[in-house]
């Protein structure tokens, strides 16, 4: 089994689900001849032929209309946004439309298709290039949102997100894009969406993140290693649908939640987990749920990002005061 | 070639059936056989009845806000019946006539402005796309289509709607755009109907026509007279076979008008003088067709006040079959969000679901 990176990883997954699915078609802003500005589609064209994988005029709603037309006609659009900011001149067509249309026929058109983008900060990039926004497609009912932490889980994940028959947006946290490898199978597998992962079990406190927070609540867990604190980390995978049997089981052993996200605080993922879980497991529950998240404001440039995002110290830190509540 | 012919920048516009009924460009006239001239003209003619009377429904609360298309049958239906069967459409949201011609029922358009999605869901083999309420939008979704059609080496070509206000949105250029850099088969369609509610075409725009836009896309436009169904159909013909021979999209623009309001929503009189909308109705694009065909030997007032009897008395059942729906099922509403529902949603319709059997409202 190869050792690669999450970027990789979900090469492989493009490049295998080209090979295996001939409606399949990978597109976006440079992300044919050169593969991408982060090189996620390299290689592809050179495989798969200028018709397949191809880049576009930079026009945003273009690539995300373009891909609804492609759907409705028998293709199975992969579009690749250049970054998290740049989902927006194409959002009109992801909510207005993507997300509407199997509603909108009654079922006569379904649409497959797959947004992709690079999502997060922690790479010292400019500005518009750096936000978390799975709130503001989570919130959009039509679509499924996908993120994912690790090489093996996004090689799984892409591969039922491009089979997937509605439109599954997959945000790619580009910070751990090429920090950190692992065994990933050769052969197509798939991690179905909407089924989240415990990653550590434990019986104090039940801790949430997805994507690069995983790793940061990971290296929070080796902070607290002397302070006797058994925590359950669970990777959420899919922010929409949420995998609700996993949270709540999970709290109900634990007692005690905390949901940690890069993205903003207010009307953020953590808000929605901790409603879940104030609405099924209020009984249980030992202290306040709560969430370590990155600030209301707009994501700073290089020179400030530090301050907004969570660190492990501001996780370890919540964790005591949750667990010791 | 028609386009070199009508270049927009030299400011010429293609009419082959003038305000009289009376044929002013013979070497253009097409070649229709009878039986799809009347099929032409009797869509229009449903048309007009069927929009005049959801304007009443409408006013009697029977119906949702309706857009009329009184005045834009020609340009309608002339392009509708330039397409080929295996053509997509993909409308704006005042395309009555166009959805008749290419098989959109009655039934399902009334159902639609009724308030039931089940008027967004067409027949197997009806190659049109829903009504779309965002401006410009469907460019995008129409070049969508053209780019399967054209790796998928389908035959097809997209034909897309937009209004004269459509065209100042940024989607109409990002679409045309980028199905002009892939030489996909679209025919853009603009039904300039010379107001945008009550912006006048004039205020929207500096550009002179807006068929010129296609200079800048690099593509062949034309001006073509919306109420002129010849022109329209002859235009068409030649754009569509022009994509479809793989050379890329072409852009139409229609000069038409609207004789009603934008939608029942709107007053056109704050925004329009009588005399302005006296001049268009002269230009009628029915009552040209209708004497054309008379002077053919094709058809007889006779025969169109039988037509008329009959039409309005199928409009009028049809819309009393629509108003037999009722409400939509509990369920239809959270079915089709997603191929399956999800446990979320499965949750959230079950215990309302509860909540309404055991008397909630």
């Amino acid at each position: 089994m190869a050792v690669v990176n999450l970027l990789t990883a979900i090469n492989q997954a493009l490049d295998q689900k080209l090979a295996d699915d001939p409606s399949v078609v990978v597109y976006g802003e440079d992300a044919g001849y050169e593969g991408g500005v982060f090189r996620v589609t390299a290689g592809l064209q050179k495989k798969y032929g200028v018709d397949r994988v191809f880049d576009t005029p930079i026009a945003e709603a273009a690539i995300t209309g373009n891909a609804v037309g492609m759907a409705i006609n028998g293709l199975r659009p992969i579009a690749e946004l250049q970054f998290d900011g740049f989902v927006f001149p194409g959002y009109t067509e992801i909510v207005t439309h993507m997300a509407r249309y199997r509603n909108r026929t009654r079922g006569k058109h379904g649409l497959p298709i797959v947004v992709r983008f690079p999502v997060g900060g922690g790479i010292r990039a400019l500005e518009h290039h750096s936000e978390s926004i799975e709130t503001l497609l989570g919130h959009i009912p039509g679509l499924k949102v996908v993120f994912p932490s690790t090489p093996y889980d996004a090689k799984g994940l892409m591969i039922s997100a491009i089979e997937d028959p509605d439109p599954v947006i997959f945000m790619e946290p580009k910070r751990i894009y090429r920090s950190g490898k692992q065994e990933v199978p050769e052969e197509m597998y798939r991690i179905p969406i909407g089924k989240a992962k415990v990653v550590q079990e434990g019986s104090d406190i039940t801790v949430v993140a997805w994507g690069a927070m995983m790793r940061e609540a990971e290296k929070a867990i080796k902070l607290l290693e002397n302070e006797n604190i058994s925590v359950e980390l669970i990777d959420l995978r899919t922010i929409n649908p949420i995998d609700e049997e996993t949270i709540i089981e999970s709290v109900k052993k634990t007692g005690r939640f905390l949901v940690v996200q890069e993205a903003v605080k207010t009307y953020g993922p953590g808000a929605e987990l901790i409603s879940l879980v104030n609405e099924k497991a209020f009984l249980y529950l030992e202290a306040a749920p709560t969430r370590v998240t990155g600030f209301d404001i707009t994501v700073p440039l290089a020179k400030g990002e530090m301050f907004h995002f969570v660190q492990p110290e501001r996780i370890a830190d919540q964790i005591k005061k949750v667990a010791r509540f | 070639m028609l386009f070199k012919d009508y270049d927009p920048l030299k400011k010429k516009r293609l009419s082959i059936l003038d305000e009289k009924g009376k044929i002013v460009n013979k070497e253009l006239e097409p070649d229709i056989d009878k039986k799809t001239l009347l099929n032409m003209y009797k869509t229009m003619a449903l048309g007009r009845i069927a929009d005049t009377k959801a304007l009443q429904y409408q006013r009697q609360g029977r119906m949702l806000t309706y857009a009329p298309n009184k005045g834009q049958e020609a340009a309608q239906v002339g392009a509708a019946a330039a397409m080929q069967e295996q053509d997509w459409f993909v409308p704006a949201f005042r395309e009555l006539n166009a959805m008749l011609y290419r098989g959109v029922t009655l039934e399902q358009i009334y159902l639609y402005w009724y308030g039931n999605e089940w008027g967004s869901h067409f027949d197997e083999g009806v190659k049109v796309l829903p009504i779309n309420i965002i401006i410009g939008s469907q460019i995008n979704h129409a070049s969508g289509v053209a780019y399967a059609s054209k790796i998928l080496k389908k035959n097809e070509v997209a034909v897309a709607s937009i209004g004269d206000g459509g065209t100042s949105h940024g989607e109409f250029y990002e679409g045309l755009n980028f199905a002009s850099s892939f030489d996909l088969p679209l025919v853009v369609m603009i039904q300039n109907n010379q107001y945008a509610i009550s912006t006048p075409r004039k205020k929207a725009t500096k550009a002179e026509t807006l068929a010129q836009k296609a200079v800048a896309f690099g593509i062949p436009g034309m001006q073509v007279d919306g109420n002129d169904i010849l022109a329209m159909y002859v235009a068409m013909k030649e754009s569509i076979e022009y994509a479809r021979s793989g050379k890329g999209p072409v852009l139409i623009e229609a000069y038409t008008y609207r004789l009603g309001p934008h939608t029942t929503s709107d007053d056109p009189t704050l925004y329009r003088e009588d005399k302005e909308v006296e001049m268009w109705e002269k230009r009628d694009p029915m009552i040209r067709f209708k004497k054309y065909l008379i002077d053919k030997g094709y058809w007889s007032e006779k025969e169109d006040k039988a037509l008329e009897a009959e039409q309005t008395k199928f409009v009028g059942e049809t819309f009393k079959k629509v108003e037999q729906s009722g409400t939509e099922d509990l369920l239809d509403i959270f079915q089709y969000t997603y191929k399956e529902m999800t446990p979320q949603l499965k949750e959230q319709y079950e215990t309302h679901k509860k909540f309404l059997e055991e008397g909630g409202k």
